[in-house]
């Protein structure tokens, strides 16, 4: 596993997302009311790009009629099928046993202190005096 | 029939309504009078013409061309025959069929009222289903306190086709007083004809009528899971009976498929519907839709990923099999076992308390 | 989006020939104007489209993205998916190596509305369409004969109009009509279909009129998504207890975006109920199954799911592996991905028959 700097944090606002590529791999990093994170791209039911797909809440109910919404943008909706993932865990809301979309860790760096490490710069030069999204992967 | 010396229980046994004035001593003057003056001759039901093969085997047919009409043929062929110990009756006369409220509930309590009198009365080893008025929910609530504490009732039953599906919330209170009295809801071919037997309008041929039932098991299995139905009512248990039980599979990995991805309509749906079936839903044997090859039926019955979920039934007098066995070449012989008494003692609470008896000599 | 990823091209060890055959071309009222009289143009801004519900826009069942559409699918220079011929070669076609895909139009194809004037017009004018607009440019489309299938001469006037013209793959049907397809009033369109030497593909949906199922009418899409496959299950009983294929021995019919695994058990049911009461069908003089593996192609779309594979290997098998089509439904939000959605368990031989051989025997591809 390697570290790899994929954005300056101004580049993904909050409720948005980035679609990177890492190697072979096309990595999804999502801004939740600023925290990132990052899930391997293609769900991993039948391939669909989740970088496509809909932000949404997650709705919970105990009992016929009832709808409780709640953590809105926390879960992609992938673009075909639907299916739901949480963004925080990767976790598949209908198998979340079994299913999950591959989770790699974020971090954010300062730029000061990734100047100097050995990390793969992704598609610009670091600088000083910004933040950093950092993937492992 | 090769019971290798098991006795079984017999879920779906169909007792015949010889004529409606059998009803009369059940039925208040009011009826008996509106029977007699408007020429209401009978409520049999479309779903079985008396006359077509599938109501029953010649064999079975009494000289008026009825069969079943009798506690004693029950004993005849369903205990003597094929050596069943115990039988549910599910009484199909098309109660389901009236219009009118009033006359509808009148007559469901006349019929419920017939069967325990004229069968339940003169054979120990039957049980029934309570026959519930689908037309008015409170008087279905009604039927069903009124012959809950008869234990003879076993279950509760109702048409695999009506006017609106199962699942929906106005018939929630039948739901929780059959909850309420460990009463399976039984749901079992047939129509009440509110609509046609397809989405397709009315089709040319009874075959195509009965083929249908198979998909209004369908419909009712979708309504039942979508509606939330065992999310309120966890502990209620369905059997459907005279399903033909071999859509069954296909259909579970489709609706479990949708279901993955379209869980926000139906939030309250909280695991896959496969899994809400094998929990609550029983299926009896009789038709078993498949071909006459072992291998095929067994690969059939391993696609339905449960031991649990048959019931032994032979559906008489319907003719669904000829010969003496209802059980299909190619179920594994654990399985047979299970099928025919373990399944249904598990699913009937009120048989738990039978030890089976042996059959008359 | 602030990085365009290139789509990864495929691998040429899985390398495969792909015939789609459900793919759904979408026009814009306007582009069906140039074929289209002025009083029905005219009719349809006052009066619209007007299938059996109640919706002006939208449907019953609202289906989970708009347009019921990939999310994914929209083109990036605008109009709703599948409207764009670019577009969807270059996400579609091009993406998956795709050697013939079949056109299935369903929207505004003014199949089953309430009134046969709009559904005749209309008909001609998306046939037209399709062949101008698509087919005629993209050499791998090819397109189906809409035809107005509750007016059964004005559609045999249709089919007859494109007979012999090798851009039209086959006939399409929905599967809610107004009466059962088996039934004598739509047996002119058989016969024309056969006349013109082209199989009749029925695609799901359509409003026929009666309640969706045989119990009244479903609260959700879940239940609907569910009963098509139901309905579908009764449209073949009827064709096959008509006696449709006893006076139609040449009729090739392809069912499209059903799913397939409840196959096996309606061929044994009707089998079952057909034996006992063959005294009521004597025209019926074979085994209904025997009819359903003659006469029925199933597209593999919706693919059912099921975590033990070897079930669905036995249900193809069941089938027959000759008789499975592949289809993607491009660009639907159900729609199955070429390289994912068969079983991976499945044989070179049978893959190849299911993704190409079969479809390009059925429809005779070059």
């Amino acid at each position: 596993m390697a570290r790899h700097v994929v954005a300056p944090v101004g580049e993904i606002p909050a409720g948005g997302c980035k679609l990177v590529s890492i190697g072979n791999r096309a990595i999804v990093v999502f801004n939740v009311n600023g925290e990132f994170f990052a899930l391997n791209n293609r769900c991993p039911h039948k391939g669909g790009s989740l970088a496509h797909g809909r932000l949404t809440g997650l709705l919970e109910s105990h009992e016929p009629g009832e709808y409780r919404y709640s953590r809105q943008g926390e879960i992609i909706r992938c673009p075909w099928h639907s299916w739901e993932f949480d963004i925080r865990t990767g976790r598949s809301w209908c198998d979340p046993q079994r299913l999950r979309a591959r989770q790699y860790p974020v971090s954010v760096e300062p730029g000061a202190k990734l100047v100097e490490g050995p990390y793969q710069a992704e598609t610009f030069p670091v600088t000083v005096e910004n933040d950093y999204v950092v993937i492992e992967a | 029939m090769t019971t290798n010396g098991l006795h079984s229980i017999d879920c779906d046994v169909h007792p015949t309504v010889p004529d409606i004035k059998a009803l009369f001593p059940y039925l208040d003057e009011v009826w008996r009078e509106s029977i007699e003056t408007r020429g209401i001759l009978s409520l049999e039901s479309a779903s079985y013409p008396p006359n077509a093969p599938i109501t029953a085997r010649p064999e079975w047919r009494g000289a008026n061309g009825q069969a079943a009409t009798s506690a004693a043929d029950i004993g005849r062929h369903v205990f003597d025959r094929f050596k069943s110990s115990l039988a549910i009756l599910n009484c199909l006369y098309g109660v389901q069929l009236v219009t009118n409220e009033d006359m509808a509930v009148a007559f469901t309590r006349a019929l419920n009222a017939w069967i325990a009198k004229e069968w339940l009365d003169r054979d120990a080893r039957l049980r029934a289903s309570i026959v519930v008025p689908m037309q008015n929910v409170e008087a279905a609530v009604a039927e069903i306190e009124h012959w809950a504490d008869d234990r003879r009732f076993v279950q509760i039953l109702v048409l695999a086709m009506q006017e609106v599906p199962l699942g929906r919330r106005q018939f929630w209170p039948i739901y929780a007083a059959a909850e309420r009295h460990k009463l399976p809801l039984g749901i079992h071919a047939g129509s009440s004809y509110r609509h046609p037997v397809t989405a397709l309008g009315w089709p040319s041929y009874y075959v195509e009528d009965y083929a249908a039932q198979a998909q209004g098991f369908q419909s009712q299995v979708a309504s039942l899971i979508s509606e939330g139905v065992f999310a309120k009512f966890p502990a209620l248990k369905v059997v459907l009976m005279e399903s033909g039980v071999t859509w069954l599979p296909g259909f579970l990995w489709r609706f479990s498929k949708y279901w993955r991805g379209l869980r926000t309509e139906v939030p309250w749906v909280d695991r896959p519907p496969e899994e809400i079936v094998r929990e609550h839903f029983r299926l009896t044997l009789q038709p078993f839709d498949a071909p006459a090859q072992p291998d095929v039926v067994e690969r059939a019955v391993a696609h339905l990923r449960s031991e649990d979920m048959l019931l032994y039934s032979s559906d008489f007098p319907h003719w669904q099999f000829d010969g003496d066995d209802p059980v299909p070449a190619g179920i594994p012989a654990g399985l047979r076992r299970k099928i025919l008494v373990e399944n249904p003692i598990a699913t009937y609470d009120r048989l738990k308390s039978e030890r089976p008896e042996e059959a008359a000599p | 989006m602030n990085m365009e990823l290139k789509q990864p091209l495929r691998s040429p060890k899985t390398k495969l020939a792909i015939v789609d055959c459900d793919i759904h071309p979408r026009a814009m009222l306007e582009d069906l104007r140039p074929y289209l009289s002025n009083r029905l143009w005219d009719y349809l801004q006052t009066y619209g489209l007007r299938p059996r519900h109640g919706h002006v826009k939208g449907y019953p069942f609202p289906k989970p993205t708009p347009l019921a559409s990939r999310r994914d699918s929209w083109p990036p220079t605008g109009g709703p998916p599948a409207s764009d011929l670019d577009f969807t070669r270059q996400q579609h076609l091009d993406f998956y190596g795709i050697e013939t895909g079949i056109l299935n139009p369903l929207q505004p194809s003014g199949q089953g509305d309430q009134n046969p004037e709009v559904s005749a017009a209309l008909a001609f004018a998306i046939n037209e369409w399709q062949v101008a607009d698509w087919v005629r440019r993209e050499p791998r489309f090819k397109a189906s004969v809409v035809v107005p299938f509750e007016d059964a001469s004005a559609s045999v006037a249709e089919i007859r109009r494109r007979a012999g013209n090798r851009d039209f793959a086959h006939v399409l049907l929905l599967s809610r009509t107004s009466e059962a397809l088996g039934r004598r009033r739509y047996w002119p369109i058989y016969e024309a279909a056969v006349e013109a030497g082209l199989p009749v593909g029925i695609h799901v949906f359509g409003y026929s009129g009666w309640a969706m199922t045989g119990t009244g009418w479903p609260s959700f899409y879940l239940e609907e998504g569910v009963e098509n496959a139901t309905t579908t299950q009764q449209l073949i009983a009827s064709m096959i207890m008509e006696g449709v294929f006893e006076r139609y021995r040449d009729l090739k019919v392809v069912l499209i975006e059903t799913g397939f695994a409840w196959l096996p058990a309606l061929g044994w049911r009707l089998d079952k109920h057909w034996q006992r009461m063959r005294d009521e069908v004597p025209h019926v003089k074979r085994p209904p199954s025997e009819y359903l593996r003659e006469h029925f192609w199933v597209s593999t779309q919706p693919m059912e799911e099921t975590d033990k594979p070897d079930e669905l290997i036995d249900v193809m098998e069941w089938i027959g592996f000759d008789r499975l089509v592949f289809a993607s439904d491009y660009p639907h939000w159900d729609f199955d991905d070429p390289f994912l959605s068969l079983p991976p368990s499945l044989s070179d031989a049978r893959r190849r028959a299911i993704y190409a051989d079969n479809a390009r025997a059925l429809y005779r591809l070059a």
